[in-house]
Order: structure tokens, then C-alpha cells, then sequence
């Protein structure tokens, strides 16, 4: 329940923050024990958006319990979809044809440009500029125009399926794709402009929130939290899926491990996943879209798991199958969970200000954290 | 405080209407001026639980604009809101919180359930434990949406009815 404002017996003030609060980006309740202005400890308290989703899955069949799945990390809901239609895949061994692996790709590049776009413009507004959020839905719309035309919807997909997608994709997809990677070159320099240049922006950024190497292993973070640490964690690197081993881009790191190192992780991959698309969206092969398969999915017996990268990070499914039509159990392993678990370790010694800036270059989903 | 007459010395309290029998010609169109004029001007509150967030911002965002109604000064504190927009699905941890936000808001007061969540549960209606089916079960709601996501369209669709139940006299 709500704890009080109060003190401590060594006289430091204990104040909440949430679970109705705009910086918190969703429901998120935080402790805060202050020393003055100063963060003694940060105490997070999750299930204000619990919705059961892993035990709602048991009882649903593998084609029906994709569509809770967009509804977890609803900004990379693409990216989740793909992540369970990869364990099934996996369990029933379908081969999903060539056309299909190319769209999907396709789609959970979108989907990270929009999700990294809508943090760009929230994250700007955490700390203080107004200005960013406007510029920022501006071109996510674009992205969601061409996503409402393929998938029939802006937000929550549920377009990948086990053995493919679910609909060859809009005649005027490739047209609108390139459209939007032209008009998207000119706009993101314009970000660059307005935002990771300011100095006031950079004086709220650099050297806060330090999160060490060592730490941000040992805590589980993954995404482009960890790679402002320096570490390599990039799924699509490391354990390449569908088409990523045959693609020409980089893995993003960069040292420092500041709030600002983290910005400029998510502003190159912006840049990235633009050469991405643009790699892709000629070389879309003929053929299918979706493999044939059985109407019932059956898993054989056993425990299957795949992981993806997300726009937070590494996002995997667990799925245990006992040979029914439902799973067993699942599990997911969402990024946000092990990246908020660093948040006490990065905002500790800090000013309470700054944990709004903190907390806004972790890119928190509260309903990932929750499911 | 109380301001009732007897209280007041028979005073008129500033902003006091009176109730009269039947209701007078005066009274009624002040009300209708009254109403109108809080139409325009509704002050939301940034609550936001899950996905229709997202849309609820797309609706704030340059392409839908809802200042266009009268709806950009989104508010992060209840005293200061008229209306409550639900973007997202109410579990049984957050229903108390709602509740309180509710309370905390003054008086007149307005609420749209946005979504399929704030509805009735929506996709979390069946086979699970902690979701509260439907946000009417906490605070009253004045106006529903449908969709999961609704889109933008159809949220400003739903700020326009409420702003004519406003109108009306109704709500």
C-alpha cells in the first residue's frame, strides 16, 4: 500500500513518487530516501499494472496467446510478437519462407525506430524541453501510416505468426518505406541539432547515472542500457535470427556509461536501423508470406526458448509444453525488469532531479516490467 | 466552510446560484453559460496506465491536436484536472490509487474510459486474476470508447461527446 511521506530515525525524509507520476512513464512506484536533496536509496514498487499475462497464456492456444504479447511492451509490440513466434517455430520446427523473414525484419525495424523516436520526444520532455515530443510524433505518425496499411493497426499488431506474417504486405508499402527513410535523414539530424548538442541538455546528461560495466552485467541489463556501458550484448549480433547474420550494421557501444552515453546508443541505432531498411526494402525476395501449417498447433514435449532484441533490450520467451495445445507455462524475460533493478545503483549520491533523467534514458514500459 | 445562507447571515456568497422553484429564466441561462464555457476549457489529467497512453499522447501530438477542443493543458496533478481520461487497463493494486486520484479532483468533474481495458477488461477479461473489469466498477464514467488501442479519431470523437453532454445540461 501507499506509504507516507515521512522521516527515517536518522532524521532523512522518505517521499513517493508514483504510481500516478508523468515522469514515471506509466505506473511505476518509487521510495525515495533523501538525505537533504540528495538520493540515499530508490526503492521501485511494481504490480500496479500486473495483468497476469504469463498465467492468461496457459490457457491459450500458441496461435491465440500472441496478441497478449503486443500488449506488454506495447512500443516494440512487433519485436515481442516476433519473439514467441520464433520459440513456436522452434518447438514445431517450421521453416518460415524467405519473404516472411525479410517483412519481419522489416517490421521490427520500424517498430524500434518509432519505439526510439517516442523515447527521443518523452525523454527530452523529462528533462525540461517541451519542444522534442512534437518533433518526435511528427515522424513516428509516418511510421504508423505505413504499419496501419500492411498490419491494419497503429499500435498493437499482432501481424507475426508462427510460420509467418499474417498478411503479404500493402502494394504501396515499399513506396511509403522509402518515402519515409528520405524524409527521416533530414529529420534526425534535425534531432541532433535541437537536442544532443544543447549544452544545457548535455550539463543534465553527462556524468550522471554512471553505471559501470561490472554492474550492469551483474545486474542483467541488456539493450541499449548495457551498451552505454561498453558491453556488447546486441541479439541480433550475437545469436543472429531470420536475416540479421547476412546484414552489414553495427552494434552500437559506447563507454562513458552516463545518461548521456545511453542517449547516444539509441540515437546511432536510429541511424542503423535507417541503413537496415534501406538494405532490406529492395530486396524483398517472392514468394510466401506465410508457411503452411497445421490449423492446431501441437508443441512436442519440452522446454523451448528463443530470445530477440527489443528496443530495450533482450526479450525472451520460456515456453514449457507438456504435448497439449496450450503451453505448460511461459515465461517471458522482459528487459525493463533487469534494467529498472540498476535504477537504485545509478541514482544513488544523486540529486533527486536527476533521477527523472535517469529514469528517462532507461526507456522504461511499465507494463513490460509488470506483464 | 459552509455557505449556506443561514450560515453566511443571509449574505450572497460570490459564485452562489441560488435554487429557485421551477427554475428562472436568469438562472437556467446562466447555467447554459456556465456550461458552455466549462465545455470549452476541460483540463485532463496525465494518467496513463498501458498502451492507450501511447495513443492518448498521439491524440496530444501535432497530427490529431486536441488543443484544437481545448484539451492541451493535460495536467500531472488531479486538483488541477477536470477530466480523467482511463488509458489503459485498472488491476486490482491500481484500483485504490484510481480511486484516490478521483477523489482528489475537484468538483465538476468528467470521466472517459478509453479502451477496451477501462471498458470492461477487454483482452484481459477471461482467465485472469488481478485485472478489475471495467473501470465503472471504481469511478463513475461518462463517456466509453472502444478499440484496443481506440484511435486517436475515436478519442477526440469521445472529448467532442463529452463536451456536448457537458452542454446539454446532462453530465
Amino acid at each position: 500500500m501507499i506509504e507516507e511521506v515521512g522521516t527515517t530515525e536518522q532524521g532523512d525524509l522518505v517521499i513517493n513518487v508514483g504510481p500516478q507520476h508523468p515522469s514515471t512513464h506509466g505506473v511505476l512506484h518509487l521510495v525515495i530516501t533523501l538525505n537533504g536533496e540528495t538520493i540515499k536509496k530508490v526503492e521501485p514498487h511494481l504490480g500496479y499494472i500486473h495483468r497476469s499475462i504469463e498465467k492468461m497464456c496457459e490457457s491459450l492456444s500458441y496461435r491465440q496467446f500472441i496478441y497478449v504479447t503486443s500488449r506488454m511492451d506495447y512500443l516494440s509490440s512487433h519485436i515481442n510478437n516476433h519473439g514467441c513466434a520464433l520459440c513456436v517455430e522452434k518447438g514445431m520446427q517450421i521453416e518460415v519462407p524467405a519473404r516472411a523473414k525479410v517483412i519481419r525484419v522489416l517490421m521490427d525495424e520500424l517498430t524500434r525506430l518509432a519505439s526510439h523516436q517516442l523515447w527521443w520526444g518523452a525523454m527530452a520532455m523529462d528533462v525540461g524541453a517541451l519542444t522534442p515530443f512534437f518533433h518526435a510524433f511528427r515522424e513516428r505518425e509516418t511510421i504508423n501510416d505505413i504499419m496501419e496499411e500492411t498490419c491494419g493497426a497503429r499500435l498493437t499488431m499482432n501481424y507475426m505468426v508462427p510460420g509467418g506474417v499474417m498478411a503479404d504486405i500493402h502494394p504501396n508499402f515499399q513506396k511509403r518505406v522509402k518515402e519515409f527513410l528520405q524524409f527521416f535523414r533530414t529529420k534526425i539530424d534535425e534531432y541532433d541539432e535541437l537536442v544532443t548538442g544543447n549544452i544545457i541538455f548535455c550539463s543534465r546528461m553527462k556524468g550522471i547515472g554512471y553505471l559501470s560495466p561490472e554492474s550492469a552485467v551483474s545486474y542483467g541489463c541488456t539493450g541499449p542500457t548495457a551498451r552505454g556501458s561498453g558491453i556488447s550484448c546486441d541479439i541480433r549480433k550475437l545469436y543472429p535470427y531470420e536475416v540479421y547474420g547476412e546484414l552489414q550494421f553495427d552494434e552500437v557501444t559506447v563507454a562513458e556509461g552516463d545518461c548521456f552515453a545511453r542517449y547516444m546508443v539509441r540515437m546511432q541505432e536510429m541511424r542503423q536501423s535507417l541503413s537496415i531498411i534501406e538494405q532490406l526494402i529492395d530486396n524483398i525476395p517472392e514468394g510466401e508470406f506465410q508457411a503452411k501449417t497445421k490449423a492446431v498447433l501441437k508443441l512436442p514435449k519440452g522446454e523451448f526458448y528463443s530470445r530477440v532484441e527489443t528496443a530495450r533490450g533482450e526479450f525472451g520467451v520460456y515456453i514449457i509444453s507438456e504435448g497439449a495445445t496450450t503451453p505448460y507455462r511461459i515465461k517471458f524475460r522482459s528487459p525493463g525488469f533487469s534494467n529498472l533493478s540498476a535504477l537504485d545503483h545509478m541514482a544513488r549520491g544523486h540529486k533527486i532531479g536527476d533521477l527523472v533523467a535517469i529514469m528517462g534514458t532507461l526507456d522504461l514500459v511499465i507494463p513490460d516490467i509488470d506483464r | 466552510m459552509d455557505v449556506s445562507p443561514q450560515n453566511t447571515g443571509n449574505k450572497p456568497f460570490p459564485g452562489e446560484v441560488h435554487p429557485t422553484a421551477g427554475g428562472g429564466i436568469l438562472v437556467t441561462k446562466l447555467d447554459e453559460v456556465i456550461n458552455w464555457a466549462r465545455s470549452n476549457s476541460l483540463w485532463p489529467l496525465v494518467f496513463g496506465t498501458s498502451c492507450c497512453a501511447i495513443e492518448m499522447m498521439s491524440t496530444a501530438a501535432p497530427k490529431y491536436d486536441w488543443s484544437r477542443f481545448g484539451f492541451e493543458v493535460a495536467r500531472a496533478t488531479p486538483r488541477q484536472a477536470d477530466v480523467i481520461i482511463i488509458a489503459g487497463t485498472i488491476v486490482n493494486k491500481m484500483a485504490p490509487v484510481l480511486k484516490r486520484l478521483y477523489d482528489q479532483m475537484a468538483d465538476p468533474k468528467y470521466v472517459i474510459a478509453m479502451g477496451a481495458c477501462a471498458t470492461s477488461g477487454g483482452p484481459f477479461f477471461y482467465n485472469t486474476y488481478s485485472v478489475v473489469k471495467g473501470a465503472d466498477h471504481v469511478i463513475p464514467v461518462d463517456v466509453y470508447v472502444a478499440g484496443c488501442p481506440p484511435r486517436p479519431e475515436a478519442l477526440l470523437h469521445a472529448l467532442i461527446t463529452l463536451q456536448e453532454k457537458i452542454r446539454s445540461g446532462v453530465s
